[in-house]
């Protein structure tokens, strides 16, 4: 798939600002006053911010309202609602603490179970596409919401559940990398199934249908070199929890708090790009690729 | 459901619909061209015309991205930088036609014959040629030489009709259909509707082809020949099925030469005091005329006279036949195919002729007076195109598949291969070549025809050739469409004579329609001793902004196809169908937005100016005002014109008086006219009385002209004697060897002659090409949407080579003939004769040329094979110029080509590459986003 | 909207014949030029004339290459647009319903005013009938011409699917899936019709023909024998000429 930095930046970001309000919802921290708006700022800043860049990505970003309509089917849909209600439910609880220094938790609470299902309801728009045996797997919402969880953590200071969320999202992380390198094979769809004539012989594209490239080619047929993956997986994990995890286990201080964020952040970039970068979809073997 | 949008199911289709016919390619199919405000916004096929019945390929539904491309010339243009910069400066209509006047009228007045003038893809060939007629030239031609005269020469001489567009396979009836070869741009619609009726019913489908793509893809079994054997394996197959005796002895008998005596002595035919060839008949074993009434010809007849046995044609072709030279186990290495399949192949093509026979419940009467009370059917038929033409042994080729497909009885008869009107016709009733030049006055007759001896040779009293192009010589002396690709090369030569004025029509010169491109490039730009360029002048008409426009002097802007009248005519190359006979006409559904004019229009102006006496009226003044009041006005010969249909007061077919109305009633009718064949005359055409009666009575005889199908082409064995030392005309010594092996009269195979002048060690690969189904010639290009589906080309390998080079898809390949080389991308194909690569054809661009950018794929990845293939063979050391050409009619041997390949650094752009003309139009816009109604 | 409808009136659809089409790309085209001024906005192309040129089809020719365990390496053209899926897993993932399958004939379409050009219908395409066209920003794809196959303004015999309508050949069929006595189902049911990705359960309407068994002529074919010789030199031969002669 093609790695398009307007979703990339979209599911990085609203992945940790949902992730950071989840856990203000939850009262960890329940700060009050301007830190509670330095709080919140950060949690709008990152999920809204996500929000508005996916909309980059649109054709027709000026019907984006439309998107509502479809909560029925559409995980896209469900996503645009739950995103909207979690910020609502979260500014009301957040105006409290800011405003009023007074935390209605049961609104945190709702608001904070919103705020993760918004970053389920993410995931499943990746997970429910069987085009993409990679992201067709649990796996994706797991992955997905231990991301924003993690990243939750670490942005409000949620030390030893970071470290432990930290440590999940590299096992599942990894998990899902040895998982993603077989789906397309698992998966039981190759040239021969997508053309039904595998049962003459060996199946192999020959001319394509224009010599030029096209849509379906830019949008999901984007080749990872091997060796090229192999090292971005690896500085991936390096960003995303090992230095984060050094950093927690010895002393933390505003400065390095920070830098594990930053490293956090650029980590899951990483990540994500390799997300999409590897993904193979299924009409690249019309193509002769994947 | 409750809520679903509302979708307008019966919008508005068009203000009007506009039917005529299309020139995306060759094929001449009918279009309704949809018109919203003035503008085309739709094309489709015309379901009521004769050629294409409503469908239509990738080119035709394009044509609107033709009519408006970026590519096509705005106003006339007169060269102001050097040629081949492609810097010109636009010129009015009027200076342009001063200029050709100032320069074509003291020609016509010295010496006409220093005009060339060579019309390309003309499909006009009628009009243009009686214009050089008329204009005195013996230099005129289309692009039939380096095309396809192989075919067109081998049928009409056999047959008195051929393949290509001229015939077709009874689709309704035939049970196995056998493609030789390929070419797409020509009945190509007709062959997929064929082909497709064919699988419809599960009939069966045998391509022979190098190549499997297209029908050969969709062919049941498909023989991967080695290019050049066709002949070879067509012979093996004669051998199989005389040895079996599986040939159909009555029709061998009756409408065939077969039972024609060959005189011991000379070879040639015993004929009678009125020249009517002689056969025993087998009731009284007497010599009778072959036409008599109620004679039985003896395929084994023999006439013992003065101590000599003349036996019959058939006879020898037993001999020869028979020989273990044409076994198949002899031939199976060599062509690439088992001699058991051979063999399959042949009792495959015996099953379905004798056991699956049927008969039409159609009575017939045939030539020599007999009532026959059904129309037997043989369901097998054969068509071949480029693929077995273009190679130095193509005519011999073509001749041998005719052979076979008249000893299985299967042409002309149900099921089997039959001819369009205006064919059949013998060659006797063609006309000959003419090219007596008389300063100031037309050429003695037409250019082109089909000689039957030394006597018709185009040669001048000294022996030396008449024509530029050197066709109708010793050469090639059954060139019935000319050279075109010898006219620059010999012109620049001055062999035989140099001449003032090259005029060309819709003929890429320059690039894709030359061989030995880079060559031709040097001899239109080079320059004598005096500064002055070798060629003197060049004038050149195109449409489009192609490779060629940059290297002419004068350039008079062509109209597209929608903006233009034409005749389609029973004179030329008409668009009949085997049921029917049936004319065409363009007219203009749009108006040029440019100052641009109909080429034949301008010829017409321009013959008047020049006074030529086809062109004006008694007073001097000009007789056609334009190309339209020609097609309507023009009279061949009485009450008959270029148009067949709507004659006389709107009703007369074929013959009748000039009527004025005539172009409306085609419009009216979609733009064509089609007159049936009736019930009786469907088959056996040539010996079908009734079929001879509508025939004359629609003009395409004069008389009836019941013939025999020649096995044995005497004219052939005419020129051998030549070559023997026999008679008046003698060929040079050098060319009586090759004369007398090559100018069989009975189909032989002899190896391209590429193979003779190379090392086929050093070079031990075929190199072809073949015409994409979506692109016809260089035009493609120029159109935004066909360009996309064949925007470069990649030279395709046998998946045994790519192994052996270690290529994968991608790699660049060094390829080296012995003329040159090319360093270009190469593809894996698996579906390929091992020895053979290819690619497809026309597709490398000139930077600058078509309006496309500099950087467009067609010109840093695209290329093109002609580099690598000479006009003339490779040198033999006997400082003589053997053209690259088939002996007999001097069609190009395109496909001779041998050549090796290596794996190359990948280069920046495919080589060899030019530098980049300057465009006369500029450069088409960038994005398009194309919709005329609102 | 984007809920499909449990079941439609009919089926209309495709049916491809891989053993007859030749790969000429006249469907490509004549599609092209139909849906360009047709059906909402036009089917733009970037870099017409360009270094990179790429516009929107929504019908695309690829080909194939079959070698088999034994005999020559075939070549199969494969024309490919829109399934019109029963269930349309393009159509439940739109956010928008712009994309939806009408209940009364089961064409799947989008609705360009509603479409927010996102793109994850296409995602959600197995077969990449969908392009998103550059220009218009909206999704495209094949409508089975539903503008002419219910055309008033057209004849009777023309209101089929451009691409129907000129294939040369004759390989594509338009027809009722849902009528068991339809040609198409007829055809289907007699030739072995078949699903593309079957196991992704889209359930397809559109089926393919699958080209017949190729290059089954056998070097000897026991219920064909190869041809008998009549005689092995001339001289027999004109004897056994003369014998067969007598015989007509």
């Amino acid at each position: 798939m093609h790695p398009a930095p307007s979703v990339i930046i979209f599911t990085t970001l609203s992945g940790l600002g949902f992730g950071l309000l989840f856990f203000l919802g939850f009262g960890m921290p329940a700060p009050k006053g301007l830190v509670a708006f330095i709080f919140f700022a950060i949690a709008y800043v990152l999920a809204v911010g996500g929000l508005l860049s996916s909309t980059f990505h649109l054709g027709h970003p000026e019907r984006a309202i439309k998107a509502f309509s479809q909560w029925k089917t559409s995980w896209l849909s469900r996503e645009a609602w739950l995103a909207v209600a979690a910020l609502i439910t979260m500014a009301i609880y957040g105006a409290g603490l800011v405003f009023y220094g007074v935390a209605v938790a049961p609104i945190g609470w709702i608001g904070g179970l919103l705020s993760l299902a918004t970053v389920y309801a993410t995931s499943m728009i990746y997970r429910q596409l069987k085009t993409v045996p990679r992201w067709n797997t649990p796996m994706t919402p797991l992955l997905f919401l231990l991301f924003s969880l993690a990243g939750g953590a670490l942005l409000s200071g949620q030390v030893q559940i970071a470290l432990l969320l930290l440590v999940s999202v590299g096992i599942a992380q990894i998990a899902y990398w040895i998982g993603g390198d077989q789906a397309l094979e698992k998966s039981g769809t190759n040239l021969s199934t997508a053309t039904g004539l595998g049962r003459n012989g060996a199946v192999r594209a020959f001319e394509p249908p224009h010599t030029g490239t096209n849509y379906l080619l830019r949008e999901f047929v984007y080749v990872v070199g091997r060796k090229h993956a192999a090292k971005l997986r690896i500085i991936s994990l390096i960003l995303t929890i090992g230095t984060p995890v050094l950093i927690l286990s010895l002393t933390v201080t505003h400065v390095t708090a920070l830098i594990a964020v930053l490293s956090h952040i650029a980590g899951v970039f990483v990540s994500r790009w390799l997300f999409f970068a590897q993904a193979e979809h299924i009409v690249g073997l019309y193509y002769g690729k994947r | 459901m409750k809520d679903q949008p509302y979708v307008e199911t019966s919008p508005h289709v068009s203000d009007e619909i506009r039917k005529t016919t299309c020139y995306m390619c060759a094929c001449r199919c009918g279009i309704n061209v949809h018109m919203k405000d003035g503008q085309v916004a739709y094309i489709e096929g015309n379901r009521d015309h004769p050629v294409n019945q409503g469908v239509l390929c990738a080119k035709g539904s394009a044509g609107i991205m033709q009519v408006n491309a970026p590519s096509r010339l705005r106003a006339p243009l007169k060269r102001v930088g050097p040629r081949g910069s492609g810097e010109f400066e636009e010129i009015t209509w009027d200076e342009a036609l001063d200029i050709a006047v100032g320069w074509l009228k003291p020609v016509r007045e010295e010496n006409p014959e220093k005009l060339a003038f060579f019309t390309g893809r003309d499909q006009s060939q009628s009009f243009t040629s009686f214009w050089a007629q008329n204009y005195g030239t013996p230099n005129y031609a289309a692009h039939g030489g380096f095309c396809s005269v192989n075919m067109a020469a081998a049928g009409i001489y056999t047959m008195g009709g051929a393949f290509w567009e001229f015939g077709q396979p009874d689709w309704d009836h035939t049970k196995l259909f056998m493609l030789f070869g390929v070419a797409e741009d020509h009945d190509s619609n007709p062959i997929k509707m064929g082909i497709g009726k064919i699988k419809a019913r599960g009939a069966k489908v045998i391509g022979v082809n190098p190549i499997r793509t297209g029908y050969n893809a969709v062919a049941d079994e498909w023989v991967g020949i080695t290019p050049g054997t066709d002949g070879l394996f067509i012979l093996a197959l004669v051998h199989e099925l005389l040895r079996a005796g599986k040939i159909d002895l009555t029709y061998l008998a009756q409408f065939t030469n077969g039972p024609v005596l060959i005189d011991a002595d000379t070879g040639l035919l015993k004929r009678d005091e009125a020249g009517k060839a002689l056969v025993v008949d087998r009731a009284t074993g007497k010599l009778s005329a072959f036409d008599t009434t109620g004679v039985k010809p003896n395929l084994n007849g023999e006439l013992r006279e003065n101590g000599k046995t003349h036996r019959t044609v058939f006879h020898a072709m037993i001999e020869r036949y028979l020989s273990d030279t044409y076994a198949p186990e002899t031939v199976a290495k060599q062509v690439g195919i088992s001699a058991g399949r051979i063999r399959a192949i042949a009792a495959e093509l015996a099953r379905v002729a004798f056991d699956e026979a049927f008969e039409l419940d159609q009575a017939w009467t045939d030539f020599r007076g007999e009532r026959h009370s059904k129309m037997r059917g043989r369901p097998v038929s054969f068509h071949a195109m480029r693929g077995i033409s273009a190679h130095s042994n193509g005519f011999q080729t073509c001749r041998a598949l005719h052979i076979l497909q008249l000893l299985l009885g299967t042409v002309e008869v149900p099921g089997g291969f039959r001819f369009k009107p205006p064919y059949p016709k013998p060659s006797d009733i063609h006309p000959k070549p003419h090219c007596k030049v008389t300063p100031g006055a037309p050429l003695d007759g037409p250019h082109l025809g089909f000689v039957h001896g030394p006597e018709d040779l185009a040669l001048k009293g000294d022996g030396t050739p008449a024509r530029i192009d050197k066709a109708f010589t010793w050469e090639n002396p059954m060139s019935a469409h000319g050279l075109m690709h010898m006219v620059i090369s010999n012109a620049y030569a001055g062999d035989p004579y140099k001449i003032d004025t090259l005029f060309m029509y819709m003929a890429n010169m320059s690039w894709n329609s030359s061989m030995n491109t880079k060559g031709v490039i040097e001899m239109l730009t080079d320059t004598d001793e005096t500064g002055d360029y070798v060629i003197p002048r060049i004038i050149y008409s195109d449409a489009y902004s192609s490779e060629m426009v940059a290297y002419a002097d004068l350039i008079l802007p062509d109209t597209t196809y929608l903006e233009r009248h034409d005749c389609i005519s029973l004179l030329d190359r008409p668009i009949c169908e085997a049921d029917a006979a049936a004319d065409a006409i363009r007219w203009p559904v749009i108006e040029p937005d440019r100052d641009v004019r109909g080429f034949q229009s301008v010829l017409c102006d321009l013959g008047a100016r020049l006074g030529l006496p086809g062109f004006v009226n008694e007073d001097g003044s000009q007789k056609y005002a334009d190309y339209a009041d020609y097609i309507v006005n023009h009279v061949r010969k009485p009450g008959i014109g270029p148009l067949a249909g709507f004659r006389g007061n709107g009703s007369d077919a074929g013959r009748g008086e000039v009527n004025p109305e005539q172009l409306d009633r085609y419009i009216e009718n979609g733009g064509f006219f089609v007159e049936h064949v009736p019930q009786e005359a469907l088959y056996y055409k040539p010996w079908n009385s009734a079929y001879q009666d509508w025939a004359v009575a629609m003009g395409l005889y004069d008389s009836p002209q019941p013939y025999l199908f020649q096995l044995y082409v005497e004219p052939m064995r005419k020129f051998q004697r030549a070559a023997e030392g026999f008679g008046e005309r003698q060929p040079p010594d050098h060319l009586r060897a090759r004369i007398k092996e090559t100018l069989d009269p009975l189909p032989i195979w002899y190896p391209p002659f590429e193979e003779g002048a190379v090392d086929t060690k050093q070079f031990p690969l075929h190199a072809l090409t073949q015409r994409p189904m979506a692109m016809y010639h260089s035009w493609g290009t120029q159109n935004a949407w066909l360009r996309q589906i064949h925007g470069l080309n990649p030279l395709y390998l046998p998946t045994k080579r790519m192994q052996e080079h270690g290529f994968e898809d991608g790699d660049w390949a060094k390829v080296t003939s012995a003329h040159g080389e090319i360093i270009v991308p190469v593809a894996e194909m698996a579906a390929l004769n091992e020895n053979t690569v290819w690619t497809w054809n026309a597709i490398g661009k000139r930077k600058g040329a078509w309006a496309l950018d500099k950087d467009a794929p067609e010109a840093t990845k695209g290329f093109l094979l002609n580099h690598l293939i000479h006009e003339l063979q490779p040198p033999k050391g006997d400082g003589l110029r053997w053209a690259n050409s088939d002996p007999v009619t001097g069609q190009a041997a395109w496909f001779d080509l041998r050549v090796r390949i290596e794996k190359a650094p990948p280069p920046k752009e495919s080589e060899p590459n030019f530098a980049p003309l300057t465009s006369p139009v500029g450069q088409g816009p960038k994005d398009l986003r194309w919709k005329v109604g609102s | 909207m984007t809920e499909l409808p449990t079941k439609t009136d009919r089926k209309l659809g495709l049916l491809i014949d891989l053993d007859t089409c030749v790969g000429c790309h006249a469907c490509v085209i004549s599609c092209k030029g139909w849906n360009t001024e047709n059906y909402g906005a036009p089917l733009s192309d970037q870099s017409a004339y360009g270094a990179n040129p790429s516009g929107t089809f929504l019908n695309r020719v690829h080909s194939y290459e079959i070698t088999p365990d034994v005999g020559a390496a075939q070549l199969i053209h494969f024309p490919k647009s829109c399934l019109h899926c029963e269930d349309a897993p393009c159509v439940t993932v739109c956010p928008t319903g712009a994309s939806y399958k009408r209940v009364e004939d089961g064409i799947v379409l989008v609705n360009e005013s509603d479409c927010i050009g996102c793109g994850l219908c296409a995602w959600a395409c197995p077969y990449g009938a969908r392009e998103l066209d550059a220009a218009e920003g909206v999704m495209k794809k094949c409508t089975l011409c539903v503008d002419r196959i219910y055309n008033e303004n057209l004849p009777e015999e023309d209101r089929v699917p451009a691409c129907v309508r000129t294939c040369p050949a004759g390989a594509r069929h338009f027809g009722d899936f849902a009528d068991p006595d339809s040609a198409v189902s007829k055809l289907s049911a007699e030739r072995g019709g078949m699903d593309l990705m079957p196991e992704q359960g889209t359930k397809p309407v559109n089926k393919y023909l699958p080209p017949r068994p190729k290059d089954t002529m056998e070097e000897i074919d026991v219920l064909a024998p190869l041809l008998a010789p009549v005689a092995e030199e001339p001289k027999g031969f004109m004897a056994w000429l003369d014998k067969t002669l007598e015989k007509i």
